[in-house]
């Protein structure tokens, strides 16, 4: 844990003192007070590219009466430093009043050890694993042209203090661990890329050669791109493999589920709570509590202990995602899913682990149904426009389906749908639920957080494949 | 106020000398401070004010060939102590790139010219408000106009860059941005729409009137839109998305994806990659120039590069890395691009607008589909239908694609280029991508 006070002229008391001072008349807010360390070790073009090192440590002040934010932060965590955000804040609050809600949950649960990944795992040792995964690869095949393996780590202490001295503490250690892979056949280039990763230990994720496993998959990405043809153009039936893809549900129906912009009527959902959003049998949940995933946090950037929010059951919208701000203007409580990306952002409503849950069906049985259309088994990123509800993401591997059966690999196209009807389009529910390997990272507002998604397999009737063949 | 030259100076020389104390052959350090403030309006009424004062500092150590880097927020001296020691164990033990040096002493940059990067003035918070109050209370006039979001930023920085050979250098700049989004409703949809300014200076800026208005005319035009069928059709890309072409091309011709052979532009140098009347500029000394930079980030002088000239691939972007791997001399792109843009064409906006009977007119992308190791391109988009040179109906939830290598062929640039951001380009029609929609 670290000590945000031993070697500053702030001492706790003074920061308690300044915090209770300028919230006194707020009806909320708080001092967080964040250390990072963070590294990356890259491997590349057969030679290791950069070995970097970060320590990042600073203070985020903020001030809510009604509906205003006043946000104030610096990495000066010093008295005066402090004092100058506090007369910052007052400022643009002057002529408010408000009244401080002291209430926030408690909980003892954990999901996640206090360790620091960066020292858990000598240089060396990371240095070996790189170079291991670059010569595993190129004697592999004679095929591969380059490649670029990576660690990332980082351990997160933060520390919130709120006006009356309650504090509330969280060590948050993050690593990920990628691969990718450039082959080359015929002149032609195709990439493959994997990764993996969580809030655990880097051995915990190498263990049992598993480095392997993670090198295996992106050159089977990368080789079955290399065999691709021209995606189709147009409206079609789309097969979903389970995992990773369920990113469509981040991007189609997740954000627009977040607090903020539907207490601001921005989003296509903030007029359909209770409504039937999503066909029957479809279950979506946003789960901060899952042991060591990327996206599960003990508390979040508020202080509030994380939960499982049921945001879609059996079809109809239950729940928002919530940080105190818009759950207090909505009249409902935190779901804690208040986040930020460090301590020069504000808090905003933010997705955690987001998960579809299992139905009864099959993939065989999918895919059996389909006459035409594509299975789509990989993504890279996706984009949502909240108020229109249209969202994309683009396929790394995907197959055309012709007549039940699955067929040639298609180049990377972009998959375009509408967030409010796509659920709806959903016919069949797989059995096979999958988190993802760890590895997403979720923008909203120049802000990147660490996400996770799960899925079954799932059919989509209709959806628009942005491919060049017609 | 922003920190002094004298200040960074004491800083980075601390950094220097102590690297040198401890062995290190060589090294090079960067200090910042930059402070900003922001001021965000919602639906006519005071809803953020955000203030941000940062400091940073980055080092690199050398010995011989070996190299690492440290980054940190705290520059309190024991704190950069102890992480230059860090910095200089993990040196130590990294293994040798041959290519790894500090950037060749007679490419450094010898002088700076004024390019009036820095604005003094400070627009403080009650006159970010009124700004900003004049702009939601137009944006939000119409009856079909249902949420107004706007913000205004200032910002100030400075910065110094030095190394172990003797290169010491930075300068102060300023920028001053404000946007507004709205959002617009009638009985078949909800869309939304943007406007932004962004200069260096406080008076270049927008006024608050027009951008108010350009946001809300913009968003109630996309109402009520139509999907369209599939089909190959001719697609002009406003200038605020045909910006994102010279932004893909970059990407293509960076040393660093040229050396790891991850680019679709790999050996095409000389070769004819854009039909001829495309010539493609990189200029880092515009006066105010939102890009604008003296040298880049590694101290190497940055000249004005013709990236492409009558369509012919004519440099690489290069920094000292890959141009070592490259046999090539670093020409201060370390870092990117500065003020890039594609020059005008030869016809006017609206004559561009009847070269076909039909056209998609496209104002957003979504989506990540750039592929640079392939050259595939697939995005989401809106816009609307063009015929005969009349904008007739919004289109939205379709994809465009197509693969670079034909459509930087199929390029016809309009003659409206103007300089708002740090990467541009006059509004652009591409012939032969497919839509997919219905």
């Amino acid at each position: 844990m670290s000590n945000f006070f031993d070697k500053s002229d702030l001492s706790r008391k003074d920061a308690d003192k300044i915090v209770s001072d300028t919230l006194q008349n707020c009806d909320d807010g708080e001092l967080y007070l964040e250390d990072t360390k963070s590294e990356s070790i890259l491997l590349d073009d057969n030679k290791i590219k950069s070995s970097s090192y970060s320590s990042d440590l600073g203070f985020g002040f903020r001030a809510i009466t009604g509906e205003v934010v006043a946000y104030s932060h610096s990495n000066e965590i010093s008295k005066d430093s402090l004092k100058k955000s506090s007369e910052n804040l007052k400022s643009t609050l002057k002529s408010m009043k408000g009244t401080y809600n002291h209430d926030i949950s408690r909980s003892n649960k954990k999901f996640y050890e206090d360790i620091n990944p960066l020292e858990q795992k000598t240089l060396n040792s990371k240095l070996e694993v790189l170079n291991k995964v670059n010569e595993y690869l190129r004697k592999k095949d004679n095929t591969v042209k380059q490649v670029t393996t990576s660690f990332a780590g980082e351990q997160k202490s933060i520390e919130i203090i709120r006006s009356g001295g309650e504090v509330l503490t969280d060590v948050r250690p993050l690593i990920r661990f990628n691969v990718s892979v450039m082959l080359e056949k015929n002149g032609r280039k195709e990439t493959g890329v994997y990764g993996i990763g969580g809030r655990q230990s880097y051995d915990e994720y190498l263990k049992n050669d598993n480095w392997k496993t993670v090198c295996e998959e992106a050159f089977r990405i990368a080789s079955v791109n290399l065999e691709s043809k021209p995606a189709p153009a147009g409206e079609m039936k789309v097969v979903l493999g389970p995992g990773w893809p369920a990113i469509l549900i981040h991007e189609a129906i997740g954000h627009g589920l977040e607090g903020d912009f539907n207490r601001k009527k921005t989003s296509a959902f903030h007029d359909l709570m209770g409504q039937k959003v999503a066909s029957e049998g479809v279950t979506i949940v946003d789960d901060g509590t899952i042991d060591n995933r990327r996206g599960s946090l003990t508390i979040d950037d508020e202080g509030t202990p994380t939960e499982k929010t049921v945001l879609i059951e059996n079809g109809i919208l239950k729940n928002f995602m919530q940080d105190r701000l818009n759950a207090r203007l909505m009249n409902t409580k935190s779901t804690g899913s208040g986040r930020r990306e460090n301590y020069r952002h504000v808090v905003l409503p933010r997705m955690r682990n987001t998960m579809m849950l299992s139905g009864n069906q099959t993939q065989e049985e999918m895919i059996k149904s389909v006459d035409k259309g594509i299975f789509a088994v990989s993504f890279g990123g996706g984009q949502v426009d909240i108020t229109s509800g249209k969202f994309v993401f683009n396929c790394t591997e995907a197959y055309e389906i012709n007549n039940g059966k699955i067929g040639s690999p298609i180049k990377g196209a972009t998959l375009i749908g509408d967030g409010p009807s796509i659920l709806k389009e959903v016919s069949m529910v797989g059995n096979d639920m999958m988190l993802d390997p760890g590895i997403g990272t979720c923008g909203k507002a120049g802000q990147g957080v660490p996400v996770g998604v799960a899925q079954p397999s799932i059919l989509i009737d209709k959806m628009t494949v942005g491919g060049t063949k017609l | 106020m922003v920190k002094d030259q004298e200040y960074l100076r004491s800083k980075a020389s601390y950094c220097l000398d102590l690297a040198k104390k401890l062995g290190a052959t060589g090294s090079s350090v960067t200090v910042g401070h930059s402070i900003s403030e922001t001021v965000n309006f919602r639906n006519n009424t005071l809803d953020e004010s955000n203030r941000s004062d940062g400091l940073a500092i980055s080092i690199e150590t050398y010995l011989g060939k070996k190299r690492s880097s440290i980054s940190s927020s705290n520059l309190l001296d024991d704190n950069i102590k102890t992480l230059i020691e860090k910095c200089f164990e993990t040196t130590k033990n990294t293994p040798e790139d041959e290519f790894n040096s500090l950037p060749d002493k007679e490419l450094l940059a010898k002088e700076i010219k004024n390019l009036n990067l820095y604005d003094e003035t400070h627009f403080d918070n009650e006159k970010k408000i009124e700004y900003l109050k004049e702009l939601e209370s137009v944006a939000s006039s119409e009856e079909k106009i249902v949420n107004t979001e706007s913000s205004f930023t200032e910002n100030k920085s400075n910065f110094i860059l030095a190394n172990s050979d003797g290169f010491c250098n930075g300068y102060k700049s300023s920028s001053f941005s404000a946007s507004c989004v709205t959002v617009a409703r009638d009985e078949n949809s909800m869309e939304r729409d943007y406007e932004f300014t962004s200069k260096r200076h406080l008076s270049d800026i927008k006024g608050a009137k027009e951008l108010g208005e350009k946001a809300s005319e913009q968003t109630i035009r996309k109402l009520s839109p139509n999907k369209i069928g599939s089909e190959k059709i001719s697609i002009i890309f406003d200038k605020r998305i045909a910006k994102g072409m010279p932004g893909a091309f970059a990407g293509a011709i960076s040393s660093n994806a040229i050396a790891r052979g991850t680019s679709f532009l790999k050996d095409k140098i000389n070769e004819q990659i854009f039909s001829e009347t495309i010539n493609v500029i990189d200029k880092p000394d515009m006066i105010k120039g939102v890009g604008s930079q003296f040298f880049d980030s590694e101290g190497v002088k940055s000249d004005t590069l013709n990236l492409i000239q009558n369509g012919i691939l004519k440099n690489y972007l290069v920094d000292t890395y890959n141009g070592k791997k490259l046999n090539l001399k670093s020409n201060g792109r370390c870092g990117g691009t500065t003020n890039l843009y594609f020059d005008n064409g030869k016809i006017s906006f609206e004559d561009l607008l009847k070269t076909n009977s039909k056209h998609i007119y496209v104002t957003e992308t979504i989506g990540h589909g750039s592929n640079l190791v392939t050259g595939d391109y697939s995005v989401g988009a809106t816009g609307f239908l063009i015929e005969n040179g009349e904008f007739k109906f919004p289109v939205n939830e379709i994809t465009i694609a197509g693969n670079f290598k034909d459509m930087f062929k199929n390029i016809t640039l309009a003659s409206d280029l103007d300089f708002e951001y740090s990467v541009n380009s006059p509004t652009m029609m591409i012939e032969g991508m497919t839509v997919a929609g219905k």
